[in-house]
């Protein structure tokens, strides 16, 4: 190969090996995302195509003078807070359960995964006609067992809707969580909940003090994962609400969106995605970090 | 002792399982799979029973109208066939490219290694929103919105870091050793690849290929801004057109999303297994 020796082959090929998937990463990642670099400095609106050109930190400062940028930004908080949060209980719990043996565990295991699995789109569109206020399910159950007495439009009030979105995220992300959860249960030895028997714990006790210790670093980094790809979720939200009803639901990634796709102002919409991607790099340095210490890297 | 404990145990169990493990097993099967029941018997609903204020729970006349409406007066045939074509060549552009990189991250030991592995892990992390836009500047220049090329390019962004990520992996698990007897009957290095790991790793690739299939098969975001006609538009951006144009169709809607689950929700339950390793280390996404 190129007259060079075997050492030297040895040397070089590994590059070689990597140079297809490199020269891919480089023009469909590393290419645009220097684009939308330059794009966050530019006045570059679609609308107006014959005035792009560089406007300095123009894009930033709008975006720190936008109003609704800090309400979205608050509201990124509020949400991947609480669909994280509830995610995890939940799928601690779903984890726990499946970890015994029983004749639905492995059904189960299977069927769970179906919320994760079907599109996004469905998902959404499956909630919006739950949460439906004259003909959704939701409305007639709570009615018949009289917690209402009046029918919600759960999706169109400011003080329900991100509870709304925030359920449907939990029902969609929950069984990742509770997946990642079963492997570390799968891996506690038995000997620690009997040692913890002879000493006398009971059931919530051996969950406090033996479970939940063990399996710290995987929760840990589901955590973190989770946060990462909840902020980064758009779909949901823009399919129930669109950010609405007015921005009780507009999350950054979304907002960023709908910049994008609504006014076409593309310079002040890559200037927010750097701001989200900011924001998120701080919990992937985090997640380096976990999978460095936990030998995935 | 033990024996007594166990009896023990043994006489409480059928109450205590029953409360401590197959309730809340099935009230969480119920959270989850609920909304997915509903769409089905909706789906199957005469827009008369859905429509209406007094819900029964059970369709009293079943009908396939939904079903046969989506293939006579919607386009859905031509939104599966896009999806078909986008999604295998999105699963087979983004394996062909990876697989000779996976291969030199897990044969060989060299400077930069780590970090080439951190790429793999990490640049999927990026937000997609920043991606989006300076893709659709570039495709609208190169002419490609609106073809299954930028479609099978945008999901390539997500689909090669996995793929090199999950077939490191992969390879990994196959013992290098194969591969030096191979050597030491006269194969070249590419050869004893070609012959030795690639067929052991097929099973594993197979299933890489499937999981990136599905990830284009669902994906919306990208596919709602790049697509603009029938030429190109998948299945997730029918479905979403369906409710610009349908707001009160929810027979249509449901059916749609049925079909359009099925093939994702099949193909999964045969990769699960291969999946979990990727799962862990977050390769893939949730």
């Amino acid at each position: 190969m190129f007259g060079l020796s075997y050492p030297q082959q040895r040397k070089v090929s590994p590059y070689l090996l990597l140079l297809p998937a490199f020269l891919a990463i480089a023009g469909v990642i590393a290419y645009p995302i220097l684009r939308a670099v330059i794009m966050s400095f530019q006045s570059y609106s679609l609308m107006r195509p014959a005035d792009i050109g560089f406007i300095g930190l123009g894009n930033y400062v709008r975006a720190i003078q936008d109003e609704v940028f800090w309400l979205s930004l608050r509201n990124t908080a509020v949400y991947v807070f609480a669909s994280v949060g509830f995610q995890f209980l939940l799928g601690l719990g779903l984890a726990l359960v499946l970890n015994k043996r029983s004749l639905l565990s492995t059904l189960s295991k299977n069927l769970m995964l179906i919320p994760w699995v079907i599109p996004g789109v469905l998902g959404a569109f499956m909630w919006r006609w739950l949460f439906n206020a004259n003909y959704g399910l939701i409305n007639d159950v709570l009615l018949r067992l009289g917690i209402l007495s009046e029918r919600i439009a759960w999706l169109s009030r400011a003080d329900t809707a991100m509870s709304a979105v925030i359920l449907t995220t939990v029902w969609r992300g929950m069984p990742f969580f509770a997946l990642m959860l079963l492997a570390g249960l799968q891996a506690v030895p038995d000997d620690l909940y009997e040692a913890a028997r002879m000493d006398g714990a009971r059931g919530w006790q051996q969950l406090l003090y033996v479970t939940v210790p063990v399996i710290m670093p995987v929760i840990v980094t589901t955590t973190l994962l989770r946060i990462i790809w909840t902020a980064n979720f758009v779909d949901l939200i823009y399919l129930m609400t669109e950010g609405g009803p007015g921005y009780s639901t507009q999350v950054l990634s979304v907002y960023t969106f709908m910049t994008a796709r609504s006014t076409l102002n593309y310079g002040y919409s890559a200037a927010l995605s750097i701001f989200l991607t900011l924001f998120l790099m701080l919990v992937v340095l985090m997640y380096i970090g976990r999978a460095r210490k936990e030998g995935i890297l | 002792m033990t024996p007594k404990r166990h009896a023990h145990q043994g006489m409480e169990s059928a109450g205590h399982r029953l409360i401590g493990l197959y309730l809340p097993l099935l009230l969480f099967l119920l959270f989850l799979l609920l909304p997915i029941i509903w769409t089905i018997i909706t789906s199957i609903k005469p827009a008369s029973e859905i429509i209406t204020l007094r819900i029964r729970y059970l369709p009293i006349e079943p009908t396939l109208e939904h079903y046969r409406s989506l293939f006579r007066t919607l386009p859905f045939a031509a939104y599966f066939r896009n999806s078909l074509f986008v999604s295998s060549g999105a699963a087979l552009f983004s394996l062909v490219l990876s697989t000779s990189a996976a291969y030199s991250v897990s044969r060989f030991r060299y400077r930069g290694r780590g970090m080439v592995m951190l790429l793999f892990l990490t640049l999927n992390m990026f937000p997609i929103v920043l991606l989006l836009i300076p893709l659709f500047v570039i495709f609208r220049s190169l002419q490609l919105l609106d073809t299954y090329l930028a479609l099978i390019i945008a999901y390539s962004t997500y689909a090669i870091p996995f793929c090199c990520w999950m077939l490191t992996g992969f390879f990994n698990s196959i013992p290098h050793e194969l591969e030096e007897s191979g050597m030491v009957d006269g194969c070249t290095h590419g050869m004893a690849f070609v012959r030795i790991t690639l067929p052991l790793a097929a099973p594993a690739m197979a299933a890489t290929l499937i999981y990136i299939f599905i990830y284009a098969w669902n994906e919306f975001l990208f596919a709602v801004t790049f697509t603009r006609s029938l030429a190109s538009r998948t299945l997730p951006v029918g479905l979403a057109t369906l409710i610009g144009q349908h707001v009160l169709n929810w027979g249509l809607l449901t059916a749609g999303g049925v079909v359009s689950s099925i093939p994702a929700i099949v193909l999964f339950m045969f990769i699960q297994k291969y999946m979990t390793a990727g799962l862990t280390a977050g390769a893939v996404k949730g």
